[in-house]
Order: C-alpha cells, then structure tokens, then sequence
C-alpha cells in the first residue's frame, strides 16, 4: 500500500505540487490524469525517491521513502517519463546490468529475462543496441528495466507517449495484464488512455487533487448539461421558439437549417431526461422526427469541466 | 561493491564501445612517444624524466576529457533517474564512476610501458626505482585530476561545461607552484603544499613521502565528497 500525505513540491518560487494527500491499495491500478506540467511527474519523482518532498510524507508498505529510501526503491518498479536509456549498450547487457544492481544473478537472472522478453515482446531485439531499437520497442525496453525484478509496485509516467496506435494497443495490453498482479500507478495526459486502462483515477490540475474516484464515480459526480440534437422536419419556427418556454428545463442552444430539415440542440441538467416529453412536443406540433440523440457524458468531459473550474479557482 | 562493480563495469564498457576510449588511448601513446623518443634518441638520456615531465601537462587536458561525462551525461540522458530511483547508493555510483576514469589512465599509462622496455633493453644506467615511482606520481596526478573531473560532471549536465570547469580546477592546482612569486610570502607555503607539482616532484625523484601521499589521497577524498554532496543536493533543488 502507498500512502501520500500532504504532499508538497517547490521549484524554487514554483509550486509544482500543493499539498496532496491519496492512498494506493494493493492490486490497485491507478491512473494520474492531468494536463502537461499539472504536477503528476513531479509527485511520481517523490513518491520514487528521486526528489525530496518540500513537505509532506511518502509511505510505502509504511515504510518512510526518506528513512527507508533503499527498502522502498527495491520493492518499487519505476519508468521516468520519456523512459531515458543507455542508447549505446546491448539490450542483453543492459537487462544484465540492471539485474546485477536487483541482486539478481544466474539462474535469478536467466529466469527473469525469459519473463521480460516473453511479456515485452522483446524476442527481436535482445542482442541488438538499444538505439537501433525502434520507439516502441524501445518503451518496452523501458517496461523490461523497470519489470525485471518483478515489483509488487510499477510506476510508470507516461507509458505511452509517442506510440502509434498499434504499439499504444499492446503496451496498454501489458499493463493491465501486470495492473491484475501487481499495484499500478500510471499517469498520462492522454485521457483516452487513462480511461482504457487504469480502474481508479485522480486527476491533478495545477499540483492539487481536483478528483479521485473510479471511473463510473467521476463520472457519476459530474455536474453539468446533457446535450441532445434533434433533426426534425415540418418544424415551423414559432413552434421550435416556444419549446423552452413549454418543457422546463430545456433549454435551446442552437438551431440549424439543412435541406429542409431542422437540427436543434437542447439542453437540460443530466440528472433529468425530459426525452419523452421532448418527443409528445414534437407529436403535438407535427414535426416528424429524423433523428434524436443524446451525447452521452464523456470523461472528457469530466476532465473538462473539473480543470476548468480549477483554473478559474485559481 | 557489487553495485559499485555493475557501475564500474558499465562505465568501463561505454569507453570502449564509443571512440573517446580510443582517441584518448591512441593521441597519448603518440604524444609519450614523442616527447619519450625526442630525448632518448636525440640526446641519448637514458631516463624517462621527459616523458614524466610531460604526463601531468598533458594530463591537465585529457583527464576532464575522459571524465567530463561521468556524470554529465547521465543526467543529460535522464538516466540518472533511472539509476537513482534502483536500489544503489550514491556512493557506489559515484566510485565505480571514478574508477572507471582512473583505469582508462592507467591503461593509458601501460601503453608508455614499452618506452621502458626499450630503455630496459638499450639504455644504461636506468634508474628502475626513479621509474616505478614516476609511474606511481603519475597515476595519483591522473587519480586527482579525475577526481576534479568527475566533480565538475556532477555540476552539471552540459558536458563541454563539465570539462572547462575541470580544467579551470586543475589548473589552479597546476600553476599554484608556478606563482608563488606573486603570492605573499605567509601564504607561500600554503600554496607551494596545495600545489600538484610540489609533490609529484617528490615522488618522481624517487621519493614516497607519506605527506605526499596523504596530499593525493586527501584531495581525491575532498574531490569525490564534494560530488557525492552535490548528487545529495539534486534531490531538494
């Protein structure tokens, strides 16, 4: 289990991350969410060791990431962001260095590069140098080094970037199959990613917490407008004008006129759904229905919003 | 010193599989040989003195080269959090870091072994002593001086950088002796002891002091403490 307390980070007069607290349980995937320079890599540095908090505390398994730094980095997998790597060795030789520092030799060794490169996919490419590897081999490289000793906990930020799609598929495969054994902590500013792979996710605006939740929660938490767009014909003018005034709630946002038809988009509070009503309206005025549909609440949404409110908090 | 090996061993390794271990290895050997060659055939001196009075010069500029990535790089690359973040203390890293400089200079130093056996083979009179302590001298001067070096790599992450303020460092200590004219008198002898030359000068007359020794010895500990304290202040910047 990972317990952060009142975590702070200064730069100098930048404060990077303001005093965040969350727990991690084991078997735990969790996804940190948060634009470009929010504070998540910042948090993942300490919560690794590689920073020094400015205040607050780090506890892993109840062990102080400052009192017991080494303990921690022993049990602790960790993958920096844009996954740094030593261009020049031999894949082979840089998954032997990294064993030899995990006090993993001979057969501990053998069996645990039987497990990367099977995991990995790294069949390929273990007796090439790593800068003749491509980009997403070389990420897996990365996973490899920080898999090798086969952690209970895996810190890895921004384990996709850069992908293309098909890699960004496997290595998204890869995690969550590690995320069923092991306690998994991801971050991302790629929302789509966060939503395909971790269960639990906190999203971090400006170094502060703004949500913590899974999914469905966050979600559910939301609060802001459902927009449905209905394409009608035979809509006359003072009929679609008075439709706010006649279903409450609803408000019209913006109409469009497009080869005799109509596209009006409503509005109303997503915990309502006046859809029926919006339909016996229709029916009472003689609009034929072409299409009705109702965007469905997308994290992105969520993110939107929650970032949003933050920065003008701010 | 398990992880201090895996540390040396890599070190050692990324020399050699990129061409600064050969450009070093290949431009000294030139250089020894002639300044070896200019007086043994030339005057017919049958010593190395030459050679030895050209090693520290030539050190002031090869051993910051040789060392200014130590820890430079591994920042420049980001895999200094790679290796910061696994179970290695800094103390380790920064050892294996600087024996690994230390071994390129001895090896370096092997290859002017033939210079002695040619004197071994056609001189007279060779002084064998004054020769095995010139090559101690000159070992502890290179161990000093990489030990500046590897001091400068840890201040930043721009390797040029690195390498002007290592040999910004050894040159104080090189020149110190050099200008004791312009230094007043009761700092004088402060200056000539915290000189290089001062005591290489010893050692190479055939010498072992053990104050010079513990000059060495100190300064490599100074030097390498300074870094493991500036790798510590990494973590609070």
């Amino acid at each position: 289990m990972i317990r952060v307390e009142n975590l702070v980070k200064n730069y100098g007069d930048v404060r990077a991350v303001r005093d965040i607290s969350f727990q991690v349980n084991d078997g735990e995937i969790l996804g940190f969410l948060g634009e470009n320079g929010a504070g998540k890599s910042t948090t993942l540095k300490v919560m690794t060791g590689y920073l020094s908090a400015t205040a607050g505390d780090v506890f892993v398994d109840d062990m102080n990431i400052v009192d017991d730094s080494l303990e921690i980095r022993r049990r602790v997998g960790y993958l920096p962001e844009l996954n740094p790597l030593y261009g020049e060795m031999i894949v082979y030789d840089l998954l032997s260095f990294i064993a030899t520092i995990r006090r993993m030799e001979g057969r501990a060794f053998r069996q645990a590069l039987e497990r990367v490169v099977e995991q990995c996919g790294l069949a390929g490419v273990v007796h090439r140098a790593v800068q003749e590897c491509s980009k997403g081999y070389k990420q897996r490289i990365g996973l490899a080094t920080a898999m090798l000793h086969d952690p209970d906990i895996l810190i890895l930020d921004e384990p996709v970037t850069g992908l293309d799609p098909n890699q960004i598929v496997e290595i998204r495969e890869l995690i969550r199959s590690l995320g069923r054994e092991k306690t998994l902590i991801m971050s991302s500013h790629i929302l789509q990613e966060i939503e395909a792979t971790v269960d639990r996710i906190i999203i971090i605006h400006n170094g502060e917490i703004v949500a913590d939740g899974l999914r469905e929660e966050l979600m559910s938490s939301f609060r802001g407008q459902t927009q449905l767009t209905l394409e009608v014909r035979q809509a006359e003018n003072e009929s679609v004008q008075r439709l706010p005034e006649q279903l409450e709630g609803v408000a019209l946002s913006g109409t469009a006129e497009n080869n005799g038809s109509r596209t009006l988009v409503l509005e109303y509070d997503r915990n309502t759904d006046p859809r029926e009503r919006i339909f016996h309206y229709a029916r009472d005025n003689g609009w034929v229905i072409l299409e009705m549909s109702q965007a469905r609440v997308q994290l992105e949404d969520v993110f939107r919003n929650l970032t949003a409110e933050g920065a003008s908090d701010a | 010193m398990r992880n201090t090996k895996a540390i040396y061993l890599k070190e050692l390794r990324s020399y050699f599989n990129s061409p600064m271990a050969y450009i070093f290895l290949v431009i000294f050997a030139v250089l020894s040989g002639y300044f070896f060659t200019s007086t043994f055939f030339l005057i017919g001196q049958s010593d190395m003195r030459a050679l030895f009075n050209i090693v520290p010069l030539v050190f002031l500029f090869f051993v910051p080269a040789i060392s200014m990535g130590l820890v430079a790089k591994e920042k420049n690359l980001g895999t200094m959090e790679v290796l910061t973040t696994m179970p290695i203390q800094d103390v380790e890293f920064v050892t294996g870091k600087y024996l690994a400089a230390v071994s390129l200079i001895v090896v370096g130093l092997l290859f002017t072994l033939v210079h002695f056996l040619t004197l071994l083979v056609v001189g007279t009179h060779v002084d064998i002593g004054a020769v095995i302590t010139g090559y101690i001298g000159l070992v502890l001067v290179g161990g000093f001086y990489a030990a500046v070096g590897t001091f400068a790599s840890s201040l930043t992450e721009n390797q040029v950088v690195s390498l002007i303020i290592a040999i910004a460092i050894v040159m104080v200590f090189f020149l110190l002796d050099k200008l004791l004219l312009f230094i007043p008198a009761g700092l004088a002898t402060i200056a000539q002891y915290v000189s290089v030359d001062f005591h290489l000068s010893n050692i190479a007359r055939g010498v072992i002091d053990s104050r010079n020794l513990v000059y060495f010895a100190g300064m490599i500990w100074l030097f390498l403490a300074l870094t493991l304290r500036v790798l510590e202040m990494r973590k609070w910047r």
